[in-house]
């Protein structure tokens, strides 16, 4: 009896718990309000059906948010992602257009090569604001987000740029073993990401730099260079969600692509369980943060409400998420119950003397 | 002088913590000049009263955003409050409430929302960041919420504070807009120069720490600022609504940004306890110089007004970084 109260407490207290029962409890809803929503049909030899479109719309934004995770658990910020994948979209879809064959897979290639390069260039530009210069995080990356939409605009002349390219196209909408290809996209990236992060030390010494940049540096880190990387990694991520954004819909839009998808992102870091404070990330709960996002989008519209009503919803579960998450409000909630042994604690968080946002 | 050989004279001192704000004006008057050298109708004075009345609800957010600023913090729905105190004002016009109880009840929209976010913040010790951003979407959500489409208004008071001009023999003339955000500035710069709330402001952006040390009432100061942003943002959303006669969901998106932009270029540091509500002034002047500027020369697209002003975010920043101010 004990033994099974304190295993059910032990997963309350897991930190993966609450996403994961939240993201539950939607797609029930979902399927008791409309029960065809898990539904999952062949057609054509690929798979059809809400889950999948749901898994296929949310790869851009687990990119994002990979990228994200990892500023974020420096203890920095990148508001630019947005503007990024604005321009990248925009670059790759200019030369495109202008190519005599669009439909040339070298063409396509060289377009995304140059459009990563100038994000890559970007995301440096970023990385030596706050690393090197040494300006705080979301103000560096405002100067992007604001100019980096003019730039967007610069590239694509005011115009939205439509192409019309097969091997392009395929980035958003093509199918590979059955599946839409931007999942296997967004899954390579986060593989990629989580190797790198998780199999060598160069998670651990993310997280170091996070959770105190001169103590880093002080025991033989590199921290300028490790901050300038991850706006380096997080710009890169951005461009390949910008390619998919305006490969979604064949054109790219200089106003439009990537609109808020910083805010989205944040908000699928923050409900994955990272702290803004820095100094731990996870992966994993990205991931099942964006998936929460998109998942909610698309409940949103399917019950005939306005995108724009659907972020009252959002902003109910983000407060939702944040406070179940927030220690203070768990210590409170705990307060009421005297005589119950206390639950263990997850993870402690380091109180810091000052927040970065 | 003799008697105190080792301090500076104060002359010099005083630009340190005056330079931001300093090379904010000069910038202004550069620009100005510029405009002024280029382009005839420039000089007119109505162009500056225009600047004015085309940003009086700008620079009434930016008050209030500067309060929050300085304490160390961060208010990312100003701009969806606003719009969603026009709304709501358009809204209950629109269903027949007397104007007077309209105007109330839309001023208490945006202060409870405050209220309720600083509370958020200070108690659960959630980051100011998310909590806004969360009041963001709230408020922009209950935009739509109450109508897709954008409500005209058509009352009587409203009307006449939009298009009430006061000015001289000349043709010059402000709107009442003007005449608020002016008041809004000065009881702001009062509050902030004079009052216990004002100096706890600025000991909280520089050290909550001490400041809880001290004895200071940080909460209630904390929850105060979000307040405060919070109604200046409604006083705001009004005169937006004095100034579109209209309430639109889509209206003011990303105005926080032009609003954080305005409070950095004004020369208010980021991590708190450094600026004035004069720098915000400035800063709001100079993005509507900006937009004047491009109005004025015609061949210049508007996405070039975004680049500039990202151009000059990077210069005034740097600048800090330069004379030294605090920058974490």
């Amino acid at each position: 009896m004990s033994d099974a109260g304190n295993r059910f407490r032990t997963m309350l207290g897991h930190r993966l718990f609450w996403p994961v029962a939240v993201l539950v409890v939607m797609l029930a809803a979902n399927t008791i309000y409309r029960p065809g929503f898990l539904a999952i049909e062949v057609n054509n030899g690929h798979l059809y059906g809400t889950p999948i479109d749901i898994l296929r719309l949310s790869a851009p934004l687990i990119l994002v948010a990979l990228g994200m995770t990892l500023v974020i658990s420096t203890g920095g910020i990148d508001l630019s992602v947005g503007s990024l994948c604005a321009i990248s979209g925009a670059i790759a879809c200019l030369y495109i257009s202008r190519a005599p064959d669009q439909n040339n897979l070298v063409t396509v290639l060289t377009a995304l090569a140059m459009a990563l390069g100038v994000a890559l260039v970007l995301g440096a530009w970023n990385g030596v604001l706050v690393s090197v210069i040494g300006i705080q995080p979301i103000i560096a990356t405002l100067i992007l987000m604001v100019a980096g939409r003019g730039l967007a605009q610069l590239i694509a002349e005011g115009q939205i740029i439509t192409i019309n390219s097969g091997p392009y196209r395929a980035i958003g909408l093509g199918h590979l073993l059955t599946l839409p290809l931007a999942i296997f996209i967004a899954l390579a990236a986060a593989l990629l990401v989580a190797a790198f992060t998780r199999r060598t030390a160069l998670g651990m010494i993310v997280e170091s730099v996070g959770g105190n940049r001169e103590a880093s540096r002080l025991a033989g880190i590199r921290s300028g260079r490790v901050v300038f990387l991850v706006y380096v990694v997080s710009a890169a991520c951005a461009a390949i969600a910008g390619f998919m954004m305006t490969a979604n819909v064949s054109s790219a839009d200089g106003n439009n692509t990537g609109l808020w998808v910083e805010l989205d992102a944040i908000l699928a870091v923050v409900i994955g369980g990272t702290s803004l404070a820095g100094g731990r990330f996870y992966l994993g709960g990205t991931i099942l943060g964006a998936l929460i996002i998109q998942t909610l989008t698309t409940t949103v519209y399917a019950m005939n409400i306005s995108p724009q009503t659907a972020l009252l919803f959002k902003a109910v579960v983000v407060i939702a998420v944040c406070l179940i998450q927030a220690p203070a409000f768990r210590a409170k909630f705990r307060r009421r119950r005297p005589g119950a042994p206390p639950p263990p604690q997850p993870s402690p968080q380091r109180q810091k003397e000052q927040v970065p946002a | 002088m003799s008697t105190f050989p080792i301090s500076a004279p104060s002359w010099a001192k005083l630009p340190r913590r005056h330079m931001p704000v300093l090379a904010t004006l000069a910038l202004l008057l550069v620009m100005y000049g510029i405009g002024v050298s280029q382009y005839r109708a420039f000089s007119n004075v109505q162009v500056v009263f225009n600047v004015f009345i085309d940003n009086g609800f700008l620079l009434v957010i930016a008050v209030g955003m500067t309060f929050v600023i300085l304490t160390g913090g961060i208010d990312l729905s100003v701009g969806s409050v606003a719009a969603m105190t026009a709304m709501v004002s358009a809204w209950l016009l629109q269903s027949g409430l007397p104007a007077l109880l309209v105007l109330v009840i839309a001023l208490l929209i945006g202060p409870t929302l405050g209220f309720l976010m600083g509370c958020a913040i200070h108690f659960f010790d959630i980051q100011p960041f998310i909590v806004t951003l969360a009041g963001m979407f709230f408020a922009r959500g209950m935009c739509t919420f109450i109508s897709d489409a954008s409500i005209p208004i058509t009352d009587g008071f409203w009307t006449t504070m939009s298009q009430y001009r006061i000015g001289d023999p000349r043709g010059n003339f402000v709107s009442i807009s003007v005449l608020v955000a002016f008041a809004v500035v000065l009881i702001a710069a009062y509050v902030l120069a004079y009052t216990r709330l004002g100096r706890n402001v600025y000991a909280i952006g520089g050290n909550p720490q001490s400041a809880l040390l001290m004895g200071l009432p940080v909460g209630r100061t904390r929850i105060a600022v979000y307040t405060i942003s919070g109604l200046c943002a409604a006083i705001g959303g009004i005169l937006l609504s004095f100034y579109t006669l209209s309430g639109a969901p889509l209206i003011a998106i990303g105005m926080e940004l032009d609003v954080i932009a305005a409070v950095v270029i004004g020369g208010t540091v980021l991590t708190g306890g450094s600026g004035y509500i004069f720098g915000t002034v400035l800063g709001v002047l100079v993005l509507g110089v900006i937009q004047t500027l491009i109005t004025f020369d015609g061949s210049l697209n508007s996405w070039w007004t975004k680049i500039v002003i990202g151009g000059l975010l990077f210069a005034f920043i740097l600048l800090q970084r330069l004379i030294g101010i605090r920058y974490k």
